[in-house]
């Protein structure tokens, strides 16, 4: 049998010291009328006929697209040495840190990605990862009514759809006050805000580049959110913080955000990478594992888990989350792209996606017809189109050609049925940019 | 110890970004970017493969040796899983693709892999369907949990509490919790199964759910289960089951023909996904057919000519607890790890799975305290009382399984068995192994009558000793922040 090392032989042995005849007298406490009767499964492959059936199924996917897809899971290149550092299997096959003195690579390992974090988004304390950016909006919702004792919270429409239907299917049951924002020319509309926000706001939550792409300094929402006693949350894009004001530098006290662009691969949705960061007063107030730095009884530094009466573990029911497999290896995986990127490497990469943007951009604003959707707004890799007609058909067009063009805004946004959501990485050649316009072109 | 940020040589360059020619000026605002660059480190690529090359040699993982880690099942993680994750047919698939007009076409095999693992799991669990979104164990108890709420909620009933028995993991307590449940304790028998009379008092119509793990995490079998789900049902309350301990049960007994309605599974134990030091995992959840209609959104479903369709139009759904589709790549590798394995396979998981922790069990017994002394399944639970009243308590058992090659047991959980020691070595594990393990186990037994002073200074062959984890909790250091600020208070 696969994976089972013991023989027949090595059995019997055991079986004799246990005292039992056979196997199935082990299974004896599971009344006969409970048991199972078969199993309707396939016999077993062998590891080549596995190998050949997946490799089948992997070519019914149409991978190889040029894709002008983003909508906040983005096709950065990731570098070779890379996979070969996460493979290591001490890492890969290891189990959270319970035994820190024989888990101090992993426990380093996680306290340096939780300073990459905070030094990417200019914030004080981070933890050691969450599930994915939607979870993470949620999870500091969820903070924030711990922080502030309040029940409202504010959303605003330009944070990504997806995460907004995932808040709202968590929160649905629990007698939060929840309530949309409508932004205005692709940015939060600071009036409207103003109008919503009461002395029961627990938190304004934004995202930065936001979902259509326009990148905002929200400082001024800070101000207006503290002086109601209420908390900012804002959710960014990690490669944009190469070169962006850091969500730190705008006050916000809460950061959270997809990590999938540090390293990771798309494939299809997952494992990907919540990361959060926040400021050191609610340190004691976030969810998720976090490492600290401590000493031994020799005085040699090393690390532990922390914190932990805020956990599931210890603190059951009343714990501030019920999260405990997280989402380490991708932790792992970002800090390693960060740190093989660099603090020039980053700001250069983030410089060449905006300059590719930018070149897209003027490139296919030339095509007749083709407007930009939010006139006046500053980019970082991602924009918004008017098309003179729906988009829909305009990718399914594009998709004869082998080009992901982009996403449609209609799918969530009703009144914009004409509107196409571009993205552009550095893997993006000139050559691909101008083929899409070309292409596009060509059908208008 | 060195941080990989004071390796650090201000200049020095590792990956090199490509053609950087479209044009110098940044084309933004000023006043939107920041002051001065992230302080990441400045290394060479030989500097980062190093660095964690070293920290890699301070972790220890299934590959590197025996890892009982009781309720974690680490079991060893088929390589070939891996690969598969890994072709480009997979990897490189944007998951908005079948969003898009004439996408669906474009994810037909990535679909076929959610549709067929679900099928899998549903033949195994005796569940009706299985969405594949939950990203983790406890993640598919919140959904699970949510189920139940939209459930009643459905039917008009006035629901405010679930029950959890004392031996379960802290992560039921707290996910029904958070899906907006009062919880309630309920405590075990002499057994140390459910107290199925403690439990009958405690049912009455404000009862949701139970939420149970079966086995439970004393390794036993509880044989009044059906009598507990009828019980549950009689108040319309729903039978949760907790799938961390699925690796006992196999193809020999299935949740949902023992009355449970709800499953989910952690495939990051029972499916051998590896654990990445701490993830990611995936935790499916099953429904029996009553409760399909509430699944989270989208759901993977089938044309009649047998292509796969994404179905986002199910009113009654909890709605999307995922951005997508769950961890697809957690998922795959469950999925080659089912096919290779096949009916009989899965069998034998089960089979020696148990068979090794009785062997564990038997060999243990007479050098600590078995605070049940019955079969077990795939794991046991010790006490190190005898032990501690020596003065070496489990912890310090732990610590000297390290000095003696071995990845520790669970400590001090369940916390219904004092100085507990959860021993759970799974079907991989070989006869050798196991008696490497018994024999270490049992000379540290015999130290702690005649040299306890040795086993508490245990472990003395990491790099570190001991951290001292109040002063970690009392003045915490978190983060090195760089030149600007300190991490210290």
């Amino acid at each position: 049998m696969p994976f089972i090392a013991n023989t027949d032989a090595q059995r019997q042995e055991m079986l004799a010291a246990v005292g039992a005849e056979s196997v199935e007298d082990l299974f004896a406490n599971i009344p006969p009328e409970l048991r199972c009767k078969g199993l309707d499964i396939p016999p077993g492959l062998t590891e080549q006929e596995v190998r050949n059936q997946l490799a089948g199924l992997a070519e019914h996917n149409s991978s190889g697209l040029i894709s002008f897809l983003g909508g906040g899971f983005y096709d950065h290149f990731i570098p070779a040495a890379l996979n070969t550092i996460v493979s290591r299997s001490e890492f890969y096959t290891a189990y959270t840190p319970y035994q820190p003195e024989i888990s101090q690579g992993t426990l380093q390992a996680i306290y340096e990605y939780q300073s990459a974090i905070c030094r990417l988004t200019g914030m004080e304390a981070a933890n050691a990862s969450l599930y994915d950016g939607g979870t993470a909006v949620y999870e500091a919702i969820m903070m924030s009514l711990r922080v502030t004792g309040r029940r409202k919270v504010l959303v605003d429409d330009s944070v990504s759809p997806i995460y907004r239907k995932m808040v709202r299917s968590y929160t649905s049951n629990l007698g939060i006050d929840l309530m949309e924002t409508q932004s205005r020319e692709g940015l939060p509309d600071r009036k409207a805000i103003a109008d919503q926000i009461d002395d029961d706001t627990a938190a304004v939550i934004v995202q930065n580049p936001n979902f259509f792409g326009c990148i905002d300094d929200v400082t001024d929402l800070a101000e207006m959110v503290h002086a109601r006693g209420g908390l900012l949350i804002v959710s960014c894009y990690p490669i944009s913080l190469g070169l962006l004001k850091t969500p730190g530098e705008m006050n916000a006290d809460i950061v959270v955000g997809e990590g999938q662009s540090l390293g990771m691969s798309v494939s299809f949705g997952g494992p990907y990478l919540g990361f959060m960061a926040t400021r050191r007063k609610y340190l004691r107030k976030m969810p998720g594992r976090i490492v600290g730095l401590t000493v031994d009884a020799q005085g040699r530094e090393g690390f532990v888990l922390t914190l932990q009466a805020r956990e599931q573990h210890i603190r059951r029911e009343k714990a501030t989350s019920n999260i405990c497999t997280n989402q380490g290896l991708c932790a792992l995986t970002s800090l390693v792209y960060m740190s093989l990127l660099g603090k020039q490497g980053l700001a250069e990469l983030s410089g060449i996606c905006a300059h590719k943007a930018d070149y897209a951009r003027d490139l296919l604003l030339k095509i007749p017809g083709v407007t930009i959707r939010f006139p006046g707004r500053w980019y970082f890799n991602e924009f918004v189109l008017n098309l003179p007609m729906a988009a829909d058909k305009v990718i399914r067009g594009l998709f004869n050609r082998g080009l992901a063009a982009g996403f449609p805004l209609g799918r969530y946004f009703p009144e914009m049925n004409n509107c196409l959501l571009v993205a552009v990485t550095e893997k993006r050649t000139k050559e691909e940019i101008d083929f899409l316009a070309h292409s596009l072109e060509v059908m208008l | 110890m060195k941080l990989i940020f004071d390796k650090s040589v201000p200049g020095r360059r590792a990956v090199r970004t490509t053609d950087a020619a479209l044009g110098d000026a940044i084309p933004i605002d000023r006043k939107m970017l920041r002051d001065t660059p992230a302080e990441l480190p400045e290394l060479s690529e030989l500097d980062v493969v190093r660095h964690f090359t070293e920290l890699s040699g301070k972790n220890y993982g299934v590959d590197s040796g025996f890892y009982p880690l009781g309720s974690c099942t680490m079991k060893y993680n088929p390589k070939v899983a891996d690969l598969i994750s890994q072709l480009p047919g997979f990897a490189d698939l944007h998951p908005l693709i079948p969003q898009l007009p004439g996408g669906e076409v474009m994810v037909q095999g990535a679909l076929a892999v959610l549709s067929e693992t679900g099928r899998l799991l549903s033949e195994i669990c005796g569940m009706a369907e299985f969405t594949m979104q939950p990203l983790a164990g406890a993640h598919g108890e919140l959904t699970g949990a949510m189920i139940i709420a939209a459930y009643h909620k459905h039917k008009g009933n006035e629901k405010t509490t679930i029950l959890i028995p004392d031996s379960a993991h802290g992560t039921n307590p707290a996910s029904a919790a958070i899906a907006g449940y009062d919880v309630k304790t309920v405590p075990s028998n002499a057994d140390g199964v459910i107290d199925v009379n403690a439990l009958r008092s405690m049912v009455d119509d404000s009862v949701a759910g139970v939420m149970l793990t079966c086995p439970n995490t004393l390794g036993l079998f509880n044989h009044h289960i059906k009598n507990i789900a009828d019980l549950v049902h009689s108040v319309d309350g729903l039978m949760y089951y907790d799938g961390a301990n699925l690796n006992a049960l196999l193809g020999h007994c299935r949740p949902g023909e023992i009355g449970f309605d709800i499953v989910h599974v952690n495939l990051h134990k029972t499916f051998a996904t590896p654990h990445g030091g701490g993830g990611p995992g995936a935790g499916p959840v099953g429904v029996v057919e009553r409760l399909t209609e509430f699944l989270p959104t989208s759901v993977v479903c089938a044309h009649d000519d047998g292509s796969y369709y994404l179905d986002y139009d199910r009113p009654k759904s909890i709605g999307y607890v995922a951005p997508f589709y769950g961890n697809f790549a957690i998922v795959l590798r469950a999925y080659a790890y089912m096919l290779m394995l096949g009916a009989e396979g899965l069998l034998r998981v089960s089979e020696n799975a148990v068979l090794n922790a009785n062997y564990v069990m038997a060999k243990l017994k007479g050098h600590y305290d078995l605070p049940i002394d019955a079969a077990c399944m795939h794991e046991c639970v010790f006490s190190a009382s005898r032990q501690a009243a020596d003065g070496v308590r489990a912890i310090n058992i732990a610590k000297a399984l390290i000095d003696r090659g071995f990845h520790p047991m669970t400590v001090y959980f369940p916390l219904t068995v004092p100085e507990a020691m959860m021993i759970e070595p799974t079907e991989t594990e070989s006869k050798e192994t196991l008696d490497a393990f018994i024999d270490a186990m049992i000379e540290i037994a015999e130290l702690t009558k005649t040299d306890p002073d040795q086993l508490l200074a245990c472990p003395v062959t990491t790099p570190v000793g001991q951290l001292d984890e109040t002063l970690a909790a009392r003045k915490p250091n978190v983060a090195s922040l760089g030149q600007s600020e300190n991490g210290d208070d």
